[in-house]
């Protein structure tokens, strides 16, 4: 956004020059026209491996898994065509509701505070006379370059029923241990701090290069008008930061919806989410019917139905965030 | 919520002189305070992964539990490489993480230049095919995944994990936007006359300009790679195949009871990753920065 701004004049006049360079060269002509018919199918071959990639590892696979879900297909015993009879009784899957409610819980737990942490944050980091600012930004990173699955381990300790760190803490002021992973809300907010750990700085990181970008003379207008850091913060900044706030809810709603390690590692050696089912979410859900018990084609319904959500939520999120922040 | 520029601006006012930037104000004690603890947030759960790492299950699990590193790093180091085959799965994870990488500044730089830089039909069509594709939940398309591999005859393969990373959307575009700000017209016009073909062009002019921020999409792509679990599990079987990121899951036997086998493996697994960063940190929050439009 921010970089696509100088060069967009520029092409159609190499295009031109280009020609004419051709056409100017003092060079045997064999070799320019081999060279050029080289030259007119260069473009295309220097993007046709990521297509290709794409094609076979992307496209197809996504394609394909609303296929797959027609079908009850086990891959060793082998498939029948059923129509839609797994959504129909995906529909009517109380585990699946269950799910459903664990994703959303835990992508609304972990979003809503990472996102205005984030802002607060770049807004603090964004003053050009902060000292160790580099630091600062530094450190935040590193959570982002820690794995999902040490991140995990290591939040499981601290939030521990019986010696977690956490609980030890809530203790020292009388407040009696919590089971964490027991508990439906507790273990949402668990797996919620994890992803919120790992993202708020990569976040925070982001808004603050939106925040360097606003014209500061927008400012110093509000300034003149009277307007208060406050006002200045709901007026000036937050709709200048629209396009990104926009831009970081939906990766974080995609994300969101496809939360998995987590939740699997705390169900380890299960792949339920915990004895309750407490924590699963879809993303472990389908990986328990898919991989777990061989339902190729249930797994695949629930990969399709959780694709089409982030689909739809995408959607809203990107009109409301529209209406919502529109400076009129 | 910040109230730098209001204070800023009437002292600008009084003195005479032009307003001052908008965010060059006096930093408040409280800025400090917030970001401090920031930075404990971020790291204390690595700190405390060192902590468990190097004490013996005893000591962490008292009341209350140390919070100081202790003298049994390496007997719990030595546990861990007896455990998995752990040197085997850091060098897996070398291979896979670093084979993505460098095909990533390859490819994407490629596909970048030609997209930046090179006039073909359907040119901008494809763009946009590039940007759709950015958004697709390709995670979500795992099983029939697994059934290509299953019919490759990769399953249980590092090039299961290798091949499908090796183009990124967000690299393309990332390497588009780089090229089409740096390379300018003129040197490639020169350098058409001087009889450069398209591919020299790229290898010997665009390709070097841009070096630094192929080298930030290599380190993206390396650490997401290094990271990725969901794909391993499912593709890989044999312990000699793990990743790292296998191998910790390998370690961790049941939940909430001794971890510190575990936490040892997954501390040992971040160390690359830690000493990569202290060498490239402020590049890859340069990047992060520059680039803000990354999944």
């Amino acid at each position: 956004m921010v970089l696509s701004a100088p060069p967009r004049s520029t092409p159609p006049r190499s295009a031109s020059a280009r020609r004419l360079t051709k056409s100017a060269a003092p060079k045997p002509r064999r070799r320019i026209r081999s060279a050029s018919r080289m030259d007119a199918f260069a473009p295309y071959m220097y993007i046709a491996p990521f297509f290709a990639l794409f094609a076979v590892f992307g496209l197809f696979p996504t394609v394909f898994t609303f296929y797959v879900a027609l079908f009850d297909w086990n891959p060793i015993g082998g498939q029948t065509f059923i129509g839609f009879e797994n959504f129909v009784t995906l529909y009517g899957d109380e585990r699946f509701w269950n799910a459903m409610r664990n994703t959303f819980s835990i992508w609304i737990l972990s979003t809503v505070p990472q996102l205005l942490l984030a802002l607060f944050l770049a807004q603090l980091l964004n003053n050009v006379r902060l000292k160790f600012a580099n630091l600062f930004r530094m450190t935040m990173l590193v959570p982002y370059i820690t794995s999902v699955v040490a991140t995990t381990i290591v939040f499981a300790s601290l939030f521990g029923r019986d010696y977690g760190l956490i609980n030890s803490f809530l203790n020292l002021f009388g407040i009696e241990s919590i089971d964490f992973a027991a508990n439906t809300f507790a273990s949402h907010v668990m797996v919620s701090t994890m992803v919120l750990w790992r993202w708020f700085g990569y976040n925070t990181l982001i808004y603050l290069a939106a925040l360097q970008a606003i014209p500061k003379d927008v400012y110093e207008a509000a300034a003149i008008d009277g307007a208060g850091g406050f006002k200045q913060f709901i007026f000036v900044t937050i709709p200048s930061l629209r396009p990104v706030i926009i831009f970081t809810v939906i990766v974080s709603t995609i994300g969101g919806l496809q939360i998995f390690t987590e939740p699997l590692l705390l169900s380890s050696p299960g792949l339920t989410g915990g004895a309750g089912r407490q924590f699963q979410t879809l993303s472990l859900f389908m990986y328990e019917q898919g991989f777990g018990d061989f339902k190729f084609g249930y797994g695949s319904a629930i990969g399709v139905t959780l694709f089409a959500l982030i689909v739809v939520f995408s959607l809203i999120n990107y009109l409301l965030s529209r209406r919502i922040t529109s400076d009129e | 919520m910040t109230t730098h520029s209001s204070s800023a601006a009437p002292v600008a006012r009084s003195t005479g002189r032009p307003l001052k930037r908008a965010f060059a104000g006096r930093v408040r004690w409280w800025t400090y305070a917030f970001l401090i603890a920031s930075v404990f947030m971020s790291a204390f759960p690595l700190y405390w992964m060192f902590v468990v790492s190097t004490n013996d299950s005893a000591a962490v699990s008292q009341m209350p539990p140390t919070v100081l590193p202790g003298g049994n790093f390496f007997a719990l180091a030595e546990q861990v490489f007896t455990t998995v085959p752990f040197v085997q799965s850091l060098v897996n994870s070398f291979i896979v993480a670093g084979s993505i990488a460098l095909a990533q500044m390859v490819l994407c730089t490629l596909a970048g230049f030609a997209f930046a830089k090179l006039q073909f039909r359907g040119r901008d069509p494809l763009f946009i095919v590039v940007l759709i594709t950015m958004m697709v939940p390709t995670q979500l398309a795992v099983i029939p995944l697994y059934m290509i591999m299953s019919n490759l005859d990769w399953i249980d393969s590092l090039q299961a994990l290798i091949v499908p990373g090796m183009a990124s959307a967000f690299g393309i575009f990332w390497m588009r936007q780089h090229l089409a700000s740096v390379l300018n017209n003129e040197l490639m016009q020169a350098a058409r006359i001087d009889g450069c073909s398209t591919w020299q062009i790229y290898w010997r002019i665009a390709f070097p300009l841009v070096r630094s921020a192929a080298f930030v999409l290599g380190l993206l792509a390396f650490v997401t790679a290094w990271n990725d679990f969901l794909w391993p599990l499912i593709v890989i079987q044999s312990p000699e195949n793990y990743t790292v990121q296998l191998a910790i899951k390998a370690l961790q036997r049941q939940y909430f009871v001794d971890y510190g086998l575990a936490m040892s493996g997954s501390f040992l697994a971040t160390i690359p990753l830690l000493i990569l960063f202290i060498f490239v940190g402020r590049k890859m929050v340069a990047g992060v920065m520059d680039g803000a439009f990354k999944g």
